[in-house]
């Protein structure tokens, strides 16, 4: 279901005159009067963020997490708050297109009434209108941009560079875009951004002699004030992600060298330092209360859609640490009034990007239209109709997971399944139909093999407790941010009181206790090791889909949690 | 980037920057076998055992020795580990990794007021504390870091 903007306005009239899910008055007389995205301008530097839009072009559904935990340091605080304990914390009335962005509440009914989110042709209108009353500012992607659709993976990254130049990105770090190969990025980065988009990335240097890959930061001129960015590429890219598509570079948090490239950057002259990171919230938090001299971290990977900043002290003042959400959901504005030589003030707003409430530039259109066509056929091919919503979010497991996990486990005569916790990945609501183009938004990597493993029960906690502990790692700079692997055909518990090797209990397979020693057939995706073969994961999914037509409403498997009494991360 | 200086090493060979180190007179062959091997300390299966081994058992912890590893390797096989002992007259660098089988990685030597710094790679059999020695002044320092060694997959 799809509605114009002028319908949408209407509905928008009519839904507020019957109570109908929108109470906020002040939301709604803007929307009417078309001014929900005047934003009035503020200071003389302005900084617009995009991040981890994962190479959605087209407008797309959208659901926020209802579980995202935080313990130790981060327990009930941003980013790890969901729900109504998340429009409590910032002050968003229920029941209002705020609350509709930035959580799952009601998600089906108000993903109906509000449409879809993001889209690059909406994104460019919304970003020209943002830049008309603030001259001179510049435009960063935090990255995961070159990653997560059909045609991205298609064109080999191709069309969502061409879009991100079109757009007027200035500034990009990046993570998902290794996966392209080292050399594809560098090709990238000295042909078609040269002289247009700075690269950058401070803590990415060579294996042998530590030599930096990428520019380290660049300092722009704004209204006469220099602004230095610095880029932080994602730590743990050939951890999380396949060594040998980046063998010859060294990543790692380096935060003694990002305070070396602050101090430089002052030194030169910069009244404003700002870091562009893919480190993830928790590890932005940390970073910022260790780094001095940043007056902001526009942050990303985590997928954090945060209304706010969180204002960090240091030895030498104070940090602001945003996280933009995903998707090409949200854009960022921070603007900062300097005066004397440095920051006097600020104002950030994350602007929800609403296609039915904006004009898409007919440029961008143009273009993501002719990206399309030779693909088109392929993308709108029907696999299936789904009953219930689907969707990844969630620190466990998201219903297109399990049905991915369901897929695995059916064509491969699998006891169990894996499918690792990417925090990528649309959403369909119920009656939608399931295309292939959706099944590629969920699966769409350059290291897609499917695996069916002869794995022990011990193997298979082993697995289990390694990358619990990188989501839930009492030390934010040892976490990975990523989500937990999903799990099917095992029950399990899981005690986030407890430290590494002790937190999966009671794994059950079939009414039976996992037997350590014995062997079970377990399917995966997306291996990291060099040489892995497969059948790529999207061609398992769509021919169980193309087999069963109708999915009905999965039956999530998540594990009982224990130690999370009161915990804000949980709606 | 210095890729003069890339090209040059490949070209002559896998073992060229320690040929190299030969020729230009900054190693004589023989020193790298030269000190005497200590049989017991590489051989313990504990870090307390080796540290008994090269008489630094009472260690005191210290913050003038200073760790650089990364939190989580990105490889188990070779960790890039740095230490810089700021402790006047530093004698010897000792490194252990708390978890492995045979915890003494390296027992380095400094002479004639070398300074103290090394920077070499280490095997991590799992997560583990590395934890570092130093020899200064016949008494004895310790610091330790904790380096996650993980499975990988899965992020983000």
């Amino acid at each position: 279901m799809s509605m114009n903007r002028r319908e949408f306005l209407q509905m928008l009239a009519v839904a507020a005159a019957s109570g109908f899910a929108l109470n906020s008055r002040s939301a709604l007389s803007a929307a009417s009067a078309g001014g929900f995205y005047d934003l009035p301008s503020f200071g003389n530097v302005s900084l617009l963020h995009i991040t981890d839009c994962h190479a959605q072009l087209m407008p797309i559904y959208f659901r926020e997490p209802n579980v995202n935990i935080g313990l130790g340091v981060s327990h009930n605080k941003a980013p790890h708050l969901v729900g109504e304990k998340l429009l409590k914390a910032f002050g968003i009335r229920p029941g209002t297109v705020d609350a509709h962005a930035f959580t799952s509440l009601d998600f089906e009914k108000a993903a109906r009434t509000y449409g879809k989110v993001g889209g690059f042709a909406h994104l460019a209108g919304l970003v020209k209108k943002v830049r008309a009353n603030r001259p001179g500012a510049l435009l960063l992607d935090g990255g995961d941009t070159w990653q997560g659709s059909a045609t991205a993976l298609w064109t080999n990254g191709q069309d969502m560079v061409d879009a991100c130049k079109l757009l007027g990105v200035d500034i990009m770090t990046g993570h998902w875009e290794f996966t392209l190969g080292a050399e594809r990025v560098k090709q990238i980065v000295d042909n078609d951004f040269k002289g247009k988009v700075d690269f950058l990335a401070q803590n990415i240097k060579t294996n042998d002699f530590g030599d930096q890959v990428f520019q380290p930061y660049v300092i722009k001129q704004m209204n006469g004030i220099p602004v230095a960015i610095i880029g932080q590429a994602f730590p743990y890219t050939p951890i999380a992600n396949p060594r040998y598509m980046t063998p010859d570079w060294s990543f790692g948090i380096q935060d003694d060298n990002m305070q070396k490239m602050v101090d430089e950057a002052r030194a030169k002259g910069a009244q404003v330092v700002v870091v562009l990171s893919h480190n993830g919230m928790d590890v932005d938090l940390k970073m910022a209360s260790r780094v001095t001299g940043i007056d902001a971290i526009l942050g990303g990977h985590t997928h954090d859609g945060m209304p706010a900043p969180s204002i960090i002290k240091n030895a030498r003042g104070q940090t602001l640490v945003t996280n933009a959400g995903s998707n090409g959901k949200f854009l960022g504005v921070l603007d900062f009034d300097v005066k004397n030589g440095k920051v006097a003030g600020f104002k950030y707003k994350l602007l929800p990007v609403f296609a039915n409430l904006i004009e898409p530039d007919a440029e961008m259109a143009g273009l993501i239209k002719k990206v399309r066509a030779p693909y088109e056929a392929k993308l709108a091919e029907k696999l299936a109709v789904t009953e219930g919503t689907l969707y990844r979010r969630g620190n466990f497991n998201g219903t297109f997971d399990q049905l991915i996990l369901d897929a695995l486990m059916d064509v491969k005569g699998a006891d169990a399944a894996f499918s690792p916790g990417f925090r990528w990945g649309t959403s369909l609501l119920p009656g939608d139909t399931i295309t292939m183009e959706h099944v590629m938004d969920q699966t769409a990597i350059t290291y897609p093999y499917t695996t069916l493993t002869e794995m022990t029960g011990e193997m298979i906690k082993t697995i289990m407790e390694d990358v619990c502990d990188n989501l839930f790692n009492a030390d934010p700079y040892k976490q990975q941010g990523g989500d937990m692997v999903r799990v099917g055909g095992i029950s399990y518990t899981c005690d986030l009181r407890q430290g590494f090797g002790k937190r999966i209990n009671n794994m059950i397979m079939k009414g039976k206790p996992l037997d350590p020693n014995k062997k079970y057939k377990v399917a995966g995706w997306a291996p990291v090791a060099e040489g892995a073969t497969g059948e790529p994961v999207w061609d398992v999914v769509a021919s169980y889909l193309r087999d069963k037509k109708v999915i009905t409403p999965r039956k999530l498997n998540l594990p009982r949690l224990i130690g999370v009494e009161g915990n804000a991360g949980i709606a | 980037m210095n890729y003069l200086r890339r090209t040059f090493l490949r070209g002559t060979g896998a073992a060229g920057t320690v040929a190299i180190a030969i020729a230009a007179g900054l190693l004589k062959p023989g020193q790298v076998l030269a000190a005497e091997w200590n049989k017991v300390a590489f051989d313990a299966t504990t870090t307390a055992d080796a540290m008994k081994g090269l008489n630094v058992a009472g260690a005191v912890e210290s913050k003038d020795i200073l760790i650089k590893a990364p939190d989580i390797a990105e490889n188990g096989a070779v960790v890039p580990v740095e230490v810089t002992s700021k402790i006047p007259g530093t004698t010897s660098i000792m490194i252990f990794v708390d978890k492995n089988q045979n915890p003494l990685i390296a027992d380095f030597e400094f002479s004639n007021g070398a300074e103290g710094f090394v920077s070499t790679r280490i095997k991590m059999a799992s997560t583990s504390h590395v934890k570092v020695a130093v020899k200064a002044g016949g008494k004895a320092y310790t610091a330790s870091k904790e380096v996650k060694v993980t499975i990988g997959g899965c992020g983000g």
